[in-house]
């Protein structure tokens, strides 16, 4: 599953995003910085410790970010056929419209996520008539049912409360709701973290089948790594609000080279099995008070004194792979080797 | 299976009233003061006759009304009329009977609460949202904290101030009464004669709102802060939904499930919730005819409209009961 289904034309850039939360006890910088890239078709998956970010970049790209937070920096770029926009730019009314229409959201809490007053059929025409006011009744609930199928629903679900649907299936509602509109970039937050495992995997194939159909690009959010691996072309390894590493499925897996990421990869039961991020020495950060330089230094076996004070360069070796560690120079290539380390994990 | 829980629902309604009777028959009778010996007194006191075979008179009265049988035996004779539909004669206004009085004074309570219960119900219930709504100005937001104070004003002081400056001192509205006693003779269909019951019932309602709305604002508003957090209000605005849609059909349609059951029951009870300030204006309602029954010890006044007021809550609660799956697919008849 980890081939590149057409990937090519790119879907979304982001550059330089930053959130700050602004709490009573000082400015939380949850997002620093992140640059990333999406190719249509593709899946990244986006990994790191509770409270890292991750669901802050989500929303952040969904411009949901509340009070106390914001945006404080950045640009996130989606390209269309009819052009490119810049969603952090957007005002109030062009947001709105963007959101289900150029970039989707498949919320964390799919077990509320649902109007309990409502019927499933009519969320779902709500939502498209808030972008095409004029279509029918008739089209939209064909549009909708026809949804529902492609989740592997049946179409009675249109007619059914969400409390009269399981976990499962109300995540596939949710499923289906987020890919109405075809939309090009779609962030799924922990989809299945509610639910077991056997349905996980089945609510998981069907985001990929249905991205697939639509061609869109997919930022799947996680812990689970061994579900990461399965599913996902490319991994994001986020660590106190930064990326510090962005490779393939099976260079992450086989040779990771930022020493968070490698820790991380270690800390799996084996490679082989699916096996969830259990943790790794070290209490992760707060982000009210980060440590100077490389934000990692004071957890990392490899930490050098340059790392207590400068912040590491961002690299991007040939290959195309993202790291940010003092270990490696501007072009990713291994720059300080000293004889006290421990050998790498795995070598290319 | 509908069927059966309506039975189930109206049985269990005519044991709550059955209870409820029950015990609002004894409580009057706790008090040991003869209402016919209390009437002869008050004639003796304002008019100066007193007739000289005086004790036969009373013991003839309460054979009359069946007041010298043992409790127990009344309580049945009692009970056995209130089937036939018969409330008995009031004591205090004898010949006339139970049924004529409440029939007089009923109207007027039902349309002057009916009324504020309902803008009540709007006002507050609109106030409360737009309070617990992230999205409204700050001065919204804190409407809520002065109509609390409102409310902790008791109704007959607010009242009172009320008829003070705006219809003692002002001369904007009239004092008292339901309408101008000298203009007509009773109560008649005309728009004069509308347009002057609406004058004098603006005092009174304004006091009963003004006490109230904090109530309804502050629930609402308290839900409100929990809806809005709630994934699915999340969510819709993901959808990409406008703000007003969200506001509607996501927030204050799950909020409001409560404010409804209250309102119900706030329909219930109109018998017996403007009984102060009825009094207070003057006004010809159930809660003026209740405050003189009770004075007078006029036990089947009383016992009547304790009657109607069980009735009313009961069968409001059997209709938010019923209709409530309507308004929250999550309940249903069916379950327990
Ligand atoms: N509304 C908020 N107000 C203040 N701080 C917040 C808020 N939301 C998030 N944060 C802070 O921002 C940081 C990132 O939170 P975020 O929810 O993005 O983490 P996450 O990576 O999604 O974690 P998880 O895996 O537990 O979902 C956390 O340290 C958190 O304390
Ligand atoms: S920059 Fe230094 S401390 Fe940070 S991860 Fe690299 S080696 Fe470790
Ligand atoms: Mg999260």
């Amino acid at each position: 599953m980890t081939s590149l289904n057409g990937a090519g034309q790119i879907a979304l850039e982001v550059n330089n995003l930053q959130v700050t939360y602004y709490t009573d006890s000082g400015r939380v910088k949850a997002v620093d910085g992140v640059d990333l890239t999406l190719k249509a078709g593709e899946r990244l998956g986006l990994v790191g410790e509770s409270g890292c970010g991750k669901s802050t970049l989500a929303l952040a790209l969904m411009r949901m970010i509340k009070p106390p937070g914001r945006i404080e920096a950045g640009s996130a770029i989606i390209h269309t056929d009819m052009g490119s926009i810049d969603l952090l730019k957007l005002n109030e009314e062009e947001i709105r419209q963007a959101r289900l229409s150029k970039i989707s959201y498949i919320p964390q809490g799919a077990m509320n996520s649902l109007n309990p007053v409502m019927r499933v059929g009519k969320q779902m025409i709500d939502a498209m008539r808030s972008h095409i006011p004029r279509a029918s009744e008739r089209e939209l609930t064909e549009r909708a049912e026809q949804a529902l199928e492609s989740v592997e629903l049946k179409r009675s679900v249109f007619r059914m409360y969400p409390h009269e649907l399981s976990g499962g299936m109300k995540q596939r509602v949710c499923i289906a709701i987020g890919i109405l509109l075809s939309p090009k970039v779609i962030i799924a937050d922990e989809p299945t973290s509610a639910l077991d495992v056997v349905v996980q995997r089945q609510v998981m194939e069907t985001i990929c089948r249905v991205q697939e159909k639509i061609h869109a690009a997919v930022i799947l959010i996680g812990h689970d790594m061994g579900l990461m691996a399965q599913i996902t072309n490319r991994v994001a390894v986020m660590y106190a609000g930064k990326l510090v590493e962005v490779s393939t499925v099976r260079e992450m897996f086989t040779d990771p080279l930022h020493p968070y990421a490698q820790a991380l990869i270690r800390s799996l039961p084996n490679l082989d099995n699916k096996g969830i991020f259990q943790g790794i020495p070290g209490l992760a950060p707060s982000l009210l008070r980060l440590p100077s330089g490389c934000v990692f230094h004071p957890r990392c076996e490899h930490a050098m004194e340059i790392c207590k004070s400068a912040p590491p360069p961002k690299s991007v070796t040939p290959a195309g792979r993202f790291v940010s560690c003092h270990l490696y120079d501007e072009q990713g290539n291994r720059a300080h080797v000293t004889g006290h380390k421990q050998k790498p994990v795995a070598s290319p | 299976m509908k069927i059966g829980y309506l039975v189930r629902r109206f049985l269990f309604l005519v044991f709550v009233v059955w209870t409820a009777a029950t015990v609002l028959f004894f409580i009057p009778r706790l008090s040991r003061v003869n209402p016919i010996r209390e009437r002869f007194a008050e004639i003796q006191r304002s008019t100066g006759y007193a007739p000289r075979d005086l004790e036969n008179i009373i013991k003839a009265f309460e054979t009359k009304f069946g007041l010298d049988k043992p409790l127990i035996e009344q309580y049945l004779d009692y009970m056995g009329s209130v089937l036939r539909g018969d409330l008995g004669v009031s004591l205090m206004r004898y010949p006339r009977t139970v049924v004529d009085l409440i029939g007089q004074a009923l109207p007027w309570t039902v349309i002057l609460l009916t009324v504020t219960t309902l803008l009540t119900f709007l006002i507050g219930t609109g106030i409360g949202a737009l309070a617990g709504w992230p999205r409204s100005p700050s001065w919204v937001k804190g409407m809520v904290t002065p109509l609390m104070v409102l409310a902790a004003v008791p109704g007959y002081l607010l009242g009172l101030l009320l008829i003070y400056f705006i219809a003692f001192r002002a001369k904007l509205l009239p004092l008292s009464g339901a309408y101008t006693t000298g203009r007509f003779l009773g109560p008649e269909l005309s728009i004069e004669f509308i347009l002057d019951v609406a004058r004098h019932a603006i005092l009174p309602a304004l006091s009963l709102i003004l006490t109230s709305v904090g109530f309804w604002a502050l629930g609402m508003r308290g839900m409100g802060v929990t809806v809005q957090g709630e994934d699915y209000v999340n969510f819709a605005e993901h959808k990409g939904l406008k703000q007003g849609r969200i506001f509607y059909w996501y927030y204050v349609r799950n909020a409001i499930l409560p404010q409804v059951t209250a309102l119900a029951l706030a329909f219930g009870s109109i018998v017996s919730a403007g009984i102060l300030v009825e009094n207070l204006y003057g006004f010809p309602g159930i809660g003026s005819l209740l405050n003189a029954a009770i004075l007078a010890n006029d036990f089947f006044v009383i016992y009547g409209i304790g009657m109607i007021t069980i009735v009313a809550v009961g069968v409001s609660m059997m209709i938010i009961d019923l209709t409530y799956p309507l308004l929250d697919p999550r309940i249903r008849y069916d379950r327990k």
